[in-house]
């Protein structure tokens, strides 16, 4: 056994550049997923039916698809469309769209959620659309979606995972390639899990310090 | 496509619903028995499921299939797609499911649980009658919102062999080199159970807040 984790430690090259992957993936999926998010929250909630009712179906939809069929169906799909993307752009992509839906709904219950005061106050004191949101409506709204928006992360690290079947190198495609090199299932695979673990740790940690900022402006 | 084809996608559904009521149904409990042995602190084994839970419920369902089916033959355990499905499943489900009950637990009056005492209930029948019933309910959205995202992560079976809706499509995608179709109809035929059970939720939420109004 302490050999097979001396095979796996002897391609840690390979191993670390998979880890590398699923943190820069599950990074950039977050970043441009909440951004997408963000305009689609003020869809959702839009007073025209029309563009309320695409959002919302657009929302609904994400949430009942699973996102390997999801996956499969963009990596298939895009070339149908004239759009040629390599694996890793093609994973991006996928990844961002998917959970921009839940970004976006995650947004918008907490937006519900703020008390009117503060914004009636703003609008009041002569605040522009775009300062109104900067300075009154976003650092409340990230603060109390925070948690959730952590928990989606660690959705978004986990739903990477399933692009090893577009042939992804990103962690758990690592881990497989190195067992089918040499044989070594326990030690490559417990390897991936502990590094997953891991990452969740760190965003936990994150969005307990964040938790603990809300708390203190309350 | 044919109508064979078709079939066949059909045919992988029934899997799919088999093997998620399957690890629904044993998943249920199990997570129910984790959180209690969290929630009555039981010395060594609650530290040891805090760790289990911790590390599934951060472990992408592909990794622990992987994980089960290559690694339980190589210490001398021989497991086929389906035991590695329905292992992984559960282990996973259980996890969140933990989380749940042990939420609804640790919110769970302690008034109650004393008046219970009081009147000189044993433990077993405390948790029969008075605490079970509740946090059931309770309990209720959360448990359902997990069988949702448990359908949800099903197609990752296929990666083990288990030839279920998503192994059907990719197969025949295979064979017709015409990938798109199928998956569209696997999608159909997930969209509206993975619904079936969102919309489920929010009525059960929509009518225990209107019962709370009342009370």
């Amino acid at each position: 056994m302490i050999h097979d984790f001396g095979i796996v430690w002897s391609e840690r090259a390979l191993l670390l550049s998979g880890f590398a992957n699923t943190a820069i993936l599950s990074a950039l999926a977050a970043v441009a997923a909440l951004l997408l998010g963000f305009g689609l929250a003020p869809a959702l909630m839009s007073k025209q039916p029309a563009v309320a009712w695409i959002a919302r179906f657009f929302v609904d939809g994400m949430r009942c698809v699973p996102f390997l069929l999801f996956a499969y169906i963009v990596y298939y799909g895009f070339p149908t469309f004239g759009v040629r993307l390599d694996n890793w752009t093609t994973g991006l992509a996928a990844l961002t769209i998917y959970n921009a839906a839940y970004m976006a709904e995650i947004l918008r219950g907490a937006w519900v959620a703020q008390p009117r005061e503060p914004i009636e106050a703003g609008i009041a004191f002569g605040f522009s659309e775009i300062r109104l949101f900067r300075r009154i409506i976003l650092p409340p709204l990230l603060l109390s979606a925070g948690p959730v928006i952590g928990n989606q992360m660690i959705q978004i690290i986990k739903d990477s995972a399933f692009l090893t079947i577009i042939a992804l190198p990103e962690l758990t495609h690592a881990a497989s390639s190195i067992q089918s090199r040499h044989y070594v299932p326990f030690a490559a695979f417990i390897t991936a899990v502990f590094l997953y673990w891991g990452l969740c740790l760190v965003i936990e940690a994150g969005v307990g310090s964040v938790g603990r900022v809300a708390d203190a402006r309350r | 496509m044919s109508g064979g084809d078709i079939a066949a996608i059909f045919q992988g559904a029934i899997v799919t619903m088999a093997l998620s009521l399957t690890g629904i149904l044993i998943g249920l409990p199990i997570g129910l028995g984790l959180a209690l042995i969290r929630w009555a602190n039981v010395p060594f084994l609650a530290a040891v499921v805090t760790v289990y839970v911790s590390m599934l419920r951060a472990t992408p369902l592909v990794t622990l299939l992987l994980l089960l089916f290559f690694a339980l033959p190589n210490i001398g355990v021989p497991i086929d797609p389906v035991s590695a499905a329905i292992l992984g499943l559960v282990m996973n489900t259980s996890a969140f499911n933990c989380e749940v009950w042990r939420s609804a637990l640790m919110n769970f009056p302690r008034d109650q649980y004393e008046a219970a005492q009081s009147v000189g209930m044993r433990a077993g029948q405390r948790f029969r009658r008075i605490v079970l019933p509740q946090i059931v309910l309770v309990s209720l959205p959360g448990l359902v919102n997990e069988m949702s995202l448990l359908i949800k992560v099903t197609p990752v079976l296929a990666v083990v062999g288990v030839v279920d809706i998503t192994r059907a499509a990719v197969r025949i995608g295979a064979e017709t080199y015409e990938p798109l179709p199928p998956f569209l109809v696997a999608v159909a035929l997930y969209v509206p159970i993975v619904f079936a059970l969102v919309s489920l939720q929010r009525w059960i939420e929509r009518r225990q807040q209107a019962a709370e109004a009342v009370a």
